[in-house]
């Protein structure tokens, strides 16, 4: 249990940021099975503390790129639910104005970088802010987040090379949620195809420091990052996470079925836990986790913790309402900011 | 005023970039080929060491680099070399930079240049003589330049990487050598604004990129046969100046363009549909084209010779379209 290096303001920071990712996600599949949004989707749930983590260490000015997979990053980076719910709903009042949706939300006033929906291309622009980063002689630091698939691309390989020749000031996170994933020979979501055993050998040929840590472990993960930052802020050169999750069983299939819903009591009661994914939620919810061990290490009560729940819940519920209630985009706006 | 190269004016434009913007950077600094003019990109190396990046061969990574930078707040000058390496790169290219801005609802820039050196070169062969920038023109979010005179390249290049937008900035390889009056002073030219490179009463001909040079060649043929042929270069495709086209075309009453992209889906089936669609009523006679036939590109001259866009070939359809009735 990392959680006890954490002190209580860090630690309940990251709670947070993971209980309304979770909130929303839940939220999302909720609206998208009322149909108020098309399109294919990609939901966070099971991924909360190395997005909560990572975020909770980043400075206000490092720059973010992240992928299809974004909501739980833009959410666990404190942007605006109200716009993100928005936007996936492909109102006018969204952060992009209907025009990104789901697979690309971009809240640039924090920090975000284009959101890549093609795998890989996020590494490509995280790499490419840490050069700019360079080139200003700016002391932030580039985070990328991808999952595991990207580096089935030869354009992460290549941005390897480069970062590490240039010694530029970038962070990689692969969250690798492949761990319990069913694949499409079951008829599921696709996932790692691979004839490496071990991620890490890729950045570590060229000289890349590696990380591997628990994702489900708030504390593993936000302890990597901090040392990850320390050390490529001076100019050492990149740092690669791995972040290790097991894929939440309501993103298994090849559209996100709610598989499990959250109830916060469920943390200290496994007894009342039951059902076709008990063994995911016992033992692999990173939320559930987090609260027993805020628990355990005295920094929070469990009263605390369920009245940061129903806040949080409170919260995402405003934010479906908001996106609800905005307006679509009119169709003559569809020619605007296509150039600066 | 003084006469220089094509090369040497593009070496002025990224001398005073870089001097006048920390935030401007090279990656990649073949800009001028693999000639003999290439020695003249020597003094920017001494003068800028530290803001010269030589990057691997990896034309993706590259691309996507250049975009994460610019939306970085840099604004790099990337250099992808042979313009049919730029393949390698599309995806950060039209799936990064191009819709970055878009997809952000305008809360985005990405102020980089992509440069590249396009066309029949001389025995480039079916990997060594692409000219994408038609493909380029069909993604939307991309500013296109592809200038024609040292004069043009300097201006050109100075409005591409002061803009706030992801510009692709085409260079034919044997534009190089040419020389022309270029002031010694700082200057820009505005994109979406063409030039007539001869004025002519009786035909308009659009070129573009080295293509003009064979336009021009053409028309002093022509003139000693009594056809007086308007030039016309476009300078860049995004924007395009279509309001200039129109008005040439209004007065002379006739079109060929010419232009070393492919037929199919081309510059000159583009700017073939737009005179057709908005200037019909101009038309006298129906609108030629000449561009590189749609088979890859061989390597022994005679044949490479049979699908390049020359001179000979301009004349042909001026007077297929003159002699039209």
């Amino acid at each position: 249990m990392t959680t006890k290096a954490l002190d209580r303001q860090t630690s309940l920071s990251i709670f947070e940021r993971m209980l309304m990712i979770r909130h929303f996600e839940e939220a999302v599949i909720q609206l998208y099975k009322q149909g108020r949004f098309v399109s294919h989707y990609h939901i966070y749930i099971g991924q909360e503390a190395t997005g909560g983590a990572v975020l909770e260490a980043l400075g206000e000015k490092d720059l973010i790129c992240t992928t299809h997979r974004n909501h739980g990053h833009i959410i666990g980076r404190g942007c605006d639910p109200n716009r993100a719910m928005a936007e996936i709903l492909g109102r006018a009042t969204g952060f992009n104005g209907g025009r990104s949706g789901t697979l690309h939300i971009c809240d640039s006033n924090r920090g975000f970088l284009s959101t890549s929906a093609v795998v890989g291309g996020c590494a490509g622009l995280a790499t490419g802010a840490g050069f700019g980063l360079k080139v200003k002689r700016e002391p932030q630091v580039a985070v990328g987040f991808f999952g595991d698939g990207s580096l089935e691309e030869g354009l992460v390989i290549e941005c390897f090379n480069i970062a590490a020749l240039w010694k530029l000031p970038v962070v990689y996170v692969c969250e690798n949620n492949s761990s319990g994933a069913i694949g499409p020979q079951q008829g599921g979501y696709p996932t790692a195809i691979t004839a490496t055993d071990s991620f890490t050998r890729l950045p570590a040929a060229y000289g890349i420091h590696c990380l591997k840590v628990d994702g489900t472990d708030m504390g593993a993960v936000y302890t990597a990052t901090v040392e990850a930052i320390r050390r490529c802020r001076p100019g050492n050169g990149p740092v690669f996470i791995e972040a290790f999750t097991t894929r939440w069983p309501g993103s298994s299939p090849l559209w996100p079925e709610l598989a499990t819903v959250t109830d916060l009591n469920d943390a200290w009661d496994p007894a009342r836990i039951t059902g076709p994914h008990a063994d995911w939620i016992r033992r692999h919810d990173p939320l559930l986790r987090a609260a027993r061990e805020l628990v355990a290490t005295g920094h929070a009560s469990r009263d605390e913790l369920l009245a940061r729940d129903r806040d949080a819940r409170a919260r995402i519920a405003t934010a479906a309402n908001f996106a609800i209630e905005s307006p679509m985009p009119t169709p003559a706006s569809v020619y605007d900011h296509v150039f600066a | 005023m003084r006469k220089i190269s094509y090369a040497a004016a593009i070496v002025e434009a990224l001398r005073t970039s870089l001097a006048e913007d920390p935030r401007v950077s090279l990656v990649g600094s073949y800009v001028l080929g693999l000639g003999p003019k290439r020695v003249l990109m020597d003094p920017i190396r001494a003068e800028f060491p530290d803001r010269i990046y030589d990057p691997p061969t990896s034309e993706a990574a590259v691309v996507s680099v250049g975009a994460g930078a610019a939306m970085a707040g840099a604004r790099p000058f990337v250099d992808i070399g042979t313009a049919s390496f730029s393949y390698v790169g599309w995806s950060p290219l039209v799936n990064e930079a191009a819709v970055a801005r878009h997809m952000s609802n305008g809360t985005l820039r990405v102020p980089v240049v992509y440069h590249m050196l396009h066309g029949l070169r001389g025995g480039g062969a079916a990997q060594h003589s692409h000219s994408p920038q038609a493909m380029l023109w069909n993604a939307a979010g991309l500013e296109i330049v592809q200038p024609s005179s040292p004069y043009d390249v300097k201006g050109l290049l100075r409005s591409a990487i002061k803009s706030d937008n992801p510009t692709v900035f085409v260079n034919h390889a044997r534009l190089m050598d040419i020389e022309g009056d270029v002031p010694e002073g700082d200057y820009t030219i505005p994109f979406g604004r063409g030039d007539i490179k001869r004025p002519g009463r009786d035909i308009t001909v659009i070129a573009t990129s080295f293509v003009v040079h064979a336009a021009l060649g053409a028309a002093e043929t022509l003139a000693a046969e009594g056809i007086d042929v308007e030039v016309f270069d476009p300078r860049t495709l995004v924007p395009l100046d279509q309001d200039m086209i129109l008005e040439s075309v209004s007065r002379t009453g006739r079109l060929v363009v010419a232009d070393e992209t492919n037929l199919n889906c081309g510059i000159a089936s583009e700017l073939s549909a737009i005179v057709a669609e908005h200037g019909f009523k101009l038309l006298r006679a129906p609108i030629a084209r000449v561009a590189r036939p749609n088979v890859p590109t061989p390597f022994s001259q005679p044949l490479e010779q049979a699908i390049t866009p020359n001179a000979a070939k301009i004349c042909d359809a001026v007077r297929r379209t003159m002699a039209w009735t």
